[in-house]
Formats: C-alpha cells, sequence, structure tokens
C-alpha cells in the first residue's frame, strides 16, 4: 500500500524549505555586508591622511601631526619576534602531542592546559608579561619582553592547528615509510612535514593576525610616545594597536589626532591583510610542492 | 630452510584474539596466498613478518615467528633492519608526495646510502623489476600523484625492492585497482617470483589461484587449511574451505 500525501504538503514543504535558506543566506551576506561596512568607514576616514610622509615620518606636535612610523616599525618587529619565539616551540609541541606521545592521560591532560591557555584573557597575559619578562627576567620594556608575552598568547594556536595538520596526514604514509625501514623522525621530517606545511602554515597566518592586533598584552610594555627607532631587542618600541589606543582615547588633543587614528587603522589592517598575503602565497607555495591530489 | 616460518602464534588486540595457534611454512622463492573473509586474521597475520602489527597499540603476540631462521620477536632485533629485509606493499598505492624517483630512492635515503650512482642505478634497476620504467623514463622528476593508480601500485612496488628485499610483502594489492592494472600486479608477481619470496593477501579467489604456489585459508582468526594451491582449490580436505571457495559463503 502507498501512502498517499496529503494536499498541499508539496508546496508547503518547498515553501519551509526556501525560507529556510532565504534566512540562511541572508545572514551569511548580512556578515559580509558588516565587514565591508567596517573596512569602508576605516578606508574613507583613514584613507586621505595616508602619505609616504605619514608612513615614514615620526609623530610630532603631540602626535596631532606627523606620521607613525615608529609605530609601524615596532609592530613588524614584535610580529617577528613573538614568531620566532612561537613557531618553533608550537610546532615542535604539536608534533610531539601528535606523534610521539603515547594517546593517554598526559596527552589529554596537555592539550587541556593548551586550550586553557587560550582561554585566558589576554590582559592577563600583560601582566604576567610584566612580572616575569619585563621585572623578574629583567628584560625591561623591550622589543623582547613585548615579542616573548605575544608569543605565549600565540602557542595555542600555532600548537593546535599544527596537531590538526599532522592529525589530518593520512596514516598510509606513514606505514609505508616505516615499511621501508625509517624511523619515525625520518618519516615526520620526510613525509608527514613536507605533507602538512600548508595546514602549519595555516596556523602561522592565524597568530600573525592575532600578534598585530593585540593591545591588551603589551599596554605595560610598549611606549606611549617615543621617536627613537629601535637598535636591539632590548630597545621599546611604540606598536600600531597601542598608538591607536592612545589616539583616540589619551592623546594630547584628541580631536585634533582623530583623522591620524584612522589612518593608523588602516594602516594596522593593511599590515594584517599583507601578513595574510604573503602567508597565503607560502602556503600554495608549499601545496604546490607537495602536489597532492 | 623455511623462508619464513610461524610456531604457534597468538595475537590479541586488547582482549579480542586475531590469531588462534596459527603455524604456517614459507618456502624461498614460492608465492603464497592467504585468503579469507573480512576480518579472519589474514591482514594481522601478514604484518606479523615486517612487525607492522607494532604500530597498534595494546598487541600482544605470543609464539614464535621465524624470518630466515631469526625469531624477529625476541629481544634486540633491529626492526629498521628487518623491514629492509622484508618490503611491504599496501592495499592502496600510498606513495609519497614527492618525485618518481625520489619514491624509490627514499629506502635508500632513510638509511644512509645517498651516493649518487648507486641510488640512480637502484632507482632504474627497480622501476624495470617492477615493469614500470618504460612508462616513467620520461617523469622521473614528476610528482608520484600525476601516476595512474596502477602505475603509483608499481612505483610503491619498485619502491619496496629497492631496498633489496628477500622477502615481499602484499596486502591485496590489486584491491584498489582497475582489471587491466590487476593484470599487469599479478604478471609483475609472477616475475619477482624468481628473485623473491612474496606473500600475498588477496579477496579475489581467481587472483590467488593464479598466483600462488601455496594458499593458506584463514576463518575466524585460525588457519582452516594450507597446502598448494592446485590441491586447496580442487581437492580441499575442510568442508569450509570448499564451501569458501565454491562461493558458498565469505
Amino acid at each position: 500500500m502507498s501512502i498517499k500525501l496529503q494536499k498541499g504538503i508539496d508546496r508547503k514543504k518547498r515553501l519551509t524549505e526556501r525560507l529556510a535558506f532565504g534566512i540562511f543566506r541572508a545572514l551569511s551576506f548580512l556578515v559580509v555586508g558588516i565587514l565591508f561596512v567596517i573596512l569602508g568607514f576605516i578606508l574613507i576616514k583613514g584613507f586621505s591622511v595616508i602619505s609616504w610622509d605619514f608612513l615614514t615620518t615620526m609623530p610630532s606636535d603631540g602626535m596631532t601631526k606627523g606620521g607613525i612610523y615608529p609605530a609601524i616599525i615596532g609592530t613588524f618587529c614584535l610580529i617577528g619576534g613573538s614568531v620566532l619565539f612561537s613557531f618553533p616551540i608550537g610546532v615542535l609541541a604539536g608534533i610531539y602531542m601528535n606523534e610521539y606521545a603515547k594517546k593517554g592521560f598526559l596527552v589529554k591532560f596537555i592539550r587541556m592546559m593548551t586550550n586553557n591557555l587560550a582561554g585566558i584573557p589576554s590582559i592577563v597575559f600583560g601582566l604576567f608579561g610584566i612580572s616575569l619578562f619585563v621585572n623578574t627576567l629583567g628584560f625591561g620594556d623591550s622589543i623582547l619582553a613585548g615579542s616573548l608575552t605575544l608569543g605565549l598568547l600565540t602557542l595555542p594556536v600555532i600548537i593546535r592547528t599544527t596537531e590538526e595538520a599532522l592529525k589530518a596526514v593520512d596514516n598510509s604514509f606513514r606505514h609505508g615509510s616505516y615499511a621501508l625501514g625509517a624511523t619515525k623522525l625520518q618519516t615526520i621530517r620526510r613525509v608527514v612535514l613536507p605533507i602538512s606545511y600548508p595546514n602549519i602554515i595555516t596556523g602561522l597566518i592565524l597568530s600573525i593576525g592575532r600578534v598585530s592586533g593585540e593591545t591588551a598584552p603589551i599596554l605595560f610594555i610598549v611606549a606611549y610616545f617615543t621617536t627613537k627607532l629601535p637598535t636591539s631587542i632590548y630597545d621599546q618600541v611604540m606598536a600600531l594597536p597601542y598608538h591607536l589606543y592612545v589616539l583616540a582615547t589619551s592623546g594630547t588633543d584628541i580631536e585634533k589626532s582623530r583623522p591620524i587614528a584612522y589612518g593608523t587603522a588602516l594602516v594596522l589592517i593593511m599590515i594584517v591583510l599583507i601578513m595574510n598575503l604573503m602567508a597565503n602565497a607560502l602556503r600554495r607555495y608549499f601545496s604546490n610542492k607537495v602536489k597532492m591530489n | 630452510m623455511s623462508k619464513i616460518e610461524t610456531k604457534d602464534v597468538n595475537l590479541y588486540y586488547g582482549d579480542f584474539q586475531a590469531l588462534k595457534n596459527i603455524s604456517m611454512q614459507m618456502e624461498e622463492h614460492t608465492v603464497t596466498a592467504l585468503i579469507g573473509p573480512s576480518g579472519c586474521g589474514k591482514s594481522t597475520y601478514l604484518r606479523l613478518f615486517n612487525r607492522m602489527n607494532d604500530l597498534i597499540d595494546n598487541v600482544k603476540i605470543e609464539g614464535e615467528v621465524f624470518v630466515e631462521d631469526e625469531n624477529i620477536y625476541q629481544k634486540g632485533v633491529n626492526i629498521d633492519e628487518l623491514r629492509m629485509k622484508v618490503g611491504m606493499v599496501f592495499q592502496k598505492p600510498n606513495p609519497f608526495p614527492k618525485s618518481v624517483f625520489e619514491n624509490v630512492a627514499y629506502g635508500l635515503r632513510v638509511n644512509g646510502i645517498n651516493d649518487k650512482h648507486i641510488v640512480e642505478e637502484t632507482v632504474v634497476r627497480s622501476l624495470k623489476q617492477a615493469a614500470l620504467w618504460e612508462e616513467v623514463d620520461d617523469k622521473l622528476h614528476k610528482s608520484a600523484f600525476e601516476l595512474s593508480g596502477g602505475q603509483q601500485q608499481r612505483l610503491c612496488i619498485a619502491r619496496a625492492l629497492a631496498i633489496s628485499p628477500s622477502i615481499v610483502l602484499m596486502d591485496e594489492p590489486a584491491s584498489a585497482l582497475d582489471p587491466i592494472s590487476t593484470a599487469k600486479i599479478e604478471e609483475l608477481i609472477h616475475e619477482l617470483k624468481k628473485d623473491y619470496t612474496i606473500v600475498i593477501v588477496t579477496h579475489n579467489m581467481q587472483q590467488a589461484g593464479r598466483v600462488s604456489d601455496f594458499t593458506g585459508f584463514f576463518y575466524i582468526g585460525e588457519l582452516i587449511e594450507f597446502g598448494r594451491t592446485a590441491d586447496i582449490f580442487t581437492s580441499p580436505h575442510k568442508k569450509q574451505t570448499e564451501n569458501y571457495i565454491t562461493g558458498r559463503f565469505g
């Protein structure tokens, strides 16, 4: 016996379907819309300020005139320093977690702690950095202390993405390598890592984006104002996000420095964008090298 | 002297006993096929000989496994050396994300052989032995992923041969391949028999009949019957073997 469809049920099904996906679509457009509004706002307000001089000169007249050169340099120093610190440690820890450690209590515990580390508010990292790196270890308000603090912040991201990247490598590659008399380390270095580089690079992209934008962790470490460019890792620097914060809330003349604030925001966004594009290029390079089907 | 011999081997995955009292001998320059329905333990048994089961947690092995008269499960056995002696080809072609050349050279390189002449010579010889040379001699430095599935599998065979094993284990080497590629692999097995001892796990009864000299029939962890392939297929002693071979179950 066949089931008889009630009259109109077909139309009702179609309608529900259309309504549901209509809402989903509207919401995704909304997200894109918000992004465009923010970008557009910053672009319109900040574009007129941007000039070669703005990018390459020191701030002047109580930060109401001049450029943001030291903050740009400072941000690059902090990005470089923190990545140099957290990328190797994070990748090696990820390798240990996924390839070496026995699946059991220890790994679960480390993973839980890594997740907890990721959940700590960034301002707490700032306090920790000040007490450990600046004071106890005596690095002072320096690039070194700032980089280490930001590095700690991004460590969980890099560990997790490395782990996931390695997990995605099919075991048949590992077994194929072992079956040829390769050791675990050889297998990881020659087969597993090359396959997972593109995904590990994603972790790098994420952490660079994070580092360039974070203000809270370096709130107590970077300079409010300096025209001295760093010559060593023990020098203090300005940073774009903090500079933005200063310009918007506690500058000498907030109204006058507002356009510079928008300009700074635009530069910050552009730097993140360029960094991401570079990291993406790197990712593509490794993907092509691996040539996975 | 048997090339491979197992005596009363029991293997457990945790509480589950996957192999029950398996004793078997394989002679040099023969092809032995291991057949049986899924989950019967034939692949597990094959993986004993190059200790690939070691990679699985919670495996317990009892009994003795001899490869060239050496008990490979006693203390002090060098597993990497064992795996150079006992090559393996897997069910799914698993070339590395490297060039054709570097895939074959891999086993040499990880074992410290980097001399350009030796490596080149070995790669060419192995590709020829695997009947792949003529198809890839102009794309040695292209990615191995550009080859077809059948070519990839022969590449994996070449890769296994490059480290000069005396035994080659094949775990359903043709199950992911089309009939023409399968025929090529079977032909290859005939050729390789002259120089190597081959143990092959297969789902395909006709294949076992075509390529092997000896056949072992496994069922739920037990070796039900083992003998000359011709005998097993024409006059099996056990009812279960006959049922399986004639397609009544499995």
